[in-house]
C-alpha cells in the first residue's frame, strides 16, 4: 500500500466513522509515513538497499 | 502568582529540618496555602492542581516532625513536600489523567515510585494538572482547564507535566514528580526554569502510571536543582540514604567533554533561545570545558520515528474507550489517537528498525566524551492556544517545535536533563539539554552538577 492509497483509506474511512476532522491530520501522518518509508535505514527484499551489492 | 516568592530547595529543607530552623508542618502549611490561594484565584490562577490532599499531606507533615524529633530520619526526602502529576496512581485517590474518560476512577493501591516516596517519609501535597493522558506539549487540554506558566499567565508552562513544573516554580512543592514520553518532564521544566530529569529507559517503575506509550515512557523529578533531582531520583530507586552526588566527581567543569548537537537540533530555534543557549556554552568554555560538535545522521527521520511509536502504542491502550466513550476526549487529543488507529504494522516496524539506527548513533555521538548538550526547547513558552508560529523563515507547528530538541532520547532510552540557563528579554526562562551514556543516569547528574553553577 503506497502512502497515497493509505492516506486515501484512511480518510474514507474516517468519514465513514464521522470523524471528517480527522483528515488535516491525517494528510500530516502521511508526510510522515513518506519521511519513514523514504528513510536510508530501510532494507529492501531486491537488495537495492545494499551499497556493496554486485548488480 | 509571581515567581520571585523563595521556595526552598529539597537540600535546603533537609538541612534547616535537621537543625531545628522549620518544621515540615509550617513548610508543608505553607505549600498547602499557596496551592489553595492559587485554586482560589481561578481563572487568575495557574491552575497547577487537580487534587490537593491537604488532611493527609498535615497529618504526614506532623509525623514527620515527631519521627525526626524521636530520631528517625528517613533520609532526605523526610518530611519534603511533593507533588505528583496526576497520572500516578496514589491509593484512594482518582487518577484523571486530566480526562473525563476517567471519571470514577479510584487507585486500588499506590503505584511503585509513591511506595517509594512514601518510605522516603515525603508529605504528598496533591496531584497535578497535566495535558489530557500526557498527549500534548502544552498543558492547555485538561479536563481541568489550561495551566499557566508563572513567568507569565497568558502562555503555556509546557507540557505534559506542566502542572508539575509550576508546583516547583511557584513554590507550591519542593518538588515533583512527572512523566515523559517525548519531552514532557524537560518542555515545562524549560519552560518554566527548573530542572527536570528524564532518567535512562526502564530505570524507574511506571507500574500505577497510566501509559502514553510503553515505549518510550519514562518517570522522573522535576526540582529546583540538580542536587534535589539525584535526591528524587535515588529515592525513586528505593535509595533513601544515597551518598553526595558530588562524592565521586570527576566531572569538574575543567574535565568535562561534551559535544554540541547543532544542525538539525540548532536550526528551528527561537533567536533569544539560541542566544542563551551559546552564552551558556561560553560561560561552560570559560569554566574549563572542552566542547566540540558533533551530529545524528539521520536526525531528520526522528519526528517521523516518535509520531508512529507512540500513536501506535497509544491508540492500543484507547481503543476501547475511544469506542465507547469517543465524547469525553478533548477534541484535538481525541482526534491524535485516532490518527494512531490507522498505523499499518509495516509501518510500525519500519519505526522500530529507525529507532535503533537512531540509537547506535546517539551512542556514537557520546563516544568519548561526558555529554551532549543542546537546547532542551526550540522556542520559549508559547503563547495559550497558539498552534503554530514564524520560527527560521517558515511557519511550524508549535507541537513540532516543542518536541522536537527532546523526542530523540525517548526513543533512544539515554538520560536526559533540562537546566535553566537564563531568560529571554521577556523574563521566559530556557533551558539546556545534557544527554548522558546509555543506563548512566548518574554519571549525568554529575556532570550536570558541574555545569549547573556556570549557567545560573
Amino acid at each position: 500500500m503506497t502512502v497515497e492509497q493509505w492516506l486515501e483509506w484512511a480518510v474514507a474511512d474516517a468519514e465513514r466513522r464521522d470523524l471528517p476532522g480527522l483528515k488535516p491530520l491525517l494528510e500530516a501522518f502521511a508526510r510522515s509515513l513518506r519521511s519513514l518509508r523514504d528513510a536510508d535505514f530501510n532494507d529492501r527484499a531486491d537488495g537495492t538497499d545494499d551499497p556493496h551489492a554486485e548488480r | 502568582m509571581a515567581p520571585t516568592i523563595p521556595t526552598l530547595s529539597v537540600e535546603a529543607f533537609g538541612r534547616k529540618l535537621r537543625s531545628g530552623a522549620i518544621a515540615s508542618r509550617a513548610v508543608t502549611e505553607e505549600c498547602l496555602r499557596r496551592i489553595h490561594a492559587d485554586i482560589d484565584a481561578k481563572n487568575d490562577g495557574l491552575n497547577a492542581f487537580i487534587s490537593v490532599m491537604a488532611d493527609e499531606a498535615q497529618s504526614h507533615a506532623r509525623l514527620a516532625d515527631e519521627e525526626l524529633a524521636r530520631g528517625i530520619d528517613r533520609g532526605p526526602l523526610h518530611g519534603v513536600p511533593i507533588s505528583v502529576k496526576d497520572l500516578v496512581d496514589i491509593q484512594g485517590l482518582p487518577t484523571t489523567a486530566a480526562s473525563r474518560v476517567r471519571e470514577g476512577h479510584v487507585a486500588r493501591r499506590d503505584a511503585a515510585v509513591i511506595g517509594h516516596l512514601r518510605q522516603a517519609g515525603a508529605v504528598l501535597v496533591g496531584k497535578t494538572n497535566l495535558h489530557e493522558f500526557a498527549f500534548g506539549t502544552t498543558s492547555e487540554e485538561s479536563a481541568f482547564g489550561a495551566a499557566r506558566n508563572p513567568h507569565d499567565t497568558t502562555r503555556s508552562p509546557g507540557g505534559s507535566s506542566g502542572g508539575s513544573a509550576i508546583s516547583v516554580a511557584a513554590g507550591m512543592a519542593l518538588a515533583s514528580i512527572g512523566t515523559d514520553t517525548g519531552g514532557s518532564i524537560r518542555i515545562p521544566a524549560a519552560a518554566c526554569g527548573i530542572v527536570g530529569l528524564k532518567p535512562a529507559f526502564g530505570e524507574v517503575s511506571t507500574e500505577g502510571v497510566v501509559p502514553l506509550s510503553r515505549t518510550l515512557d519514562h518517570v522522573g523529578p522535576l526540582t529546583q536543582s540538580v542536587t534535589d533531582a539525584w535526591l528524587l531520583y535515588r529515592a525513586l530507586l528505593g535509595d533513601h540514604h544515597p551518598e553526595a552526588l558530588g562524592s565521586h566527581s570527576s566531572g569538574a567543569a575543567p574535565n568535562l567533554r561534551l559535544a554540541v548537537l547543532r544542525r538539525y537540533f540548532c536550526e528551528l530555534l527561537d533567536n533569544e533561545v539560541r542566544a542563551r543557549f551559546d552564552e551558556a556554552l561560553e560561560r561552560l568554555r570559560a569554566a574549563g570545558a572542552q566542547i566540540d560538535e558533533t551530529d545524528i545522521p539521520h536526525a531528520r527521520d526522528i519526528a517521523a520515528v516518535y509520531v508512529t511509536l507512540v500513536c501506535s502504542d497509544a491508540a492500543a491502550y484507547h481503543a476501547a474507550t475511544l469506542d465507547r466513550v469517543p465524547e469525553r476526549y478533548s477534541e484535538m487529543v481525541r482526534a491524535r489517537l485516532e490518527v494512531g488507529r490507522y498505523v499499518l504494522a509495516e509501518d510500525l516496524s519500519r519505526a522500530l528498525h529507525g529507532r535503533e539506527v537512531l540509537r547506535r548513533e546517539v551512542n556514537a555521538a557520546l563516544e568519548g566524551r561526558d555529554a551532549l548538550v543542546l537546547p532542551a526547547l526550540a522556542i520559549p513558552a508559547p503563547g495559550l492556544g497558539a498552534q503554530s508560529m514564524q520560527i527560521g523563515g517558515s511557519t511550524e507547528p508549535v507541537r513540532n517545535l516543542m518536541l522536537r530538541e527532546t523526542q530523540l532520547f525517548n526513543l533512544t532510552g539515554h538520560p536526559a536533563i533540562s537546566l535553566p540557563c537564563g531568560n529571554t528579554s521577556e523574563g521566559l526562562p530556557c533551558g539546556l539539554q545534557l544527554v548522558g551514556a546509555s543506563g548512566q543516569t548518574e554519571a549525568l547528574l554529575r556532570v550536570a552538577l558541574a555545569c549547573e553553577t556556570h549557567l545560573s
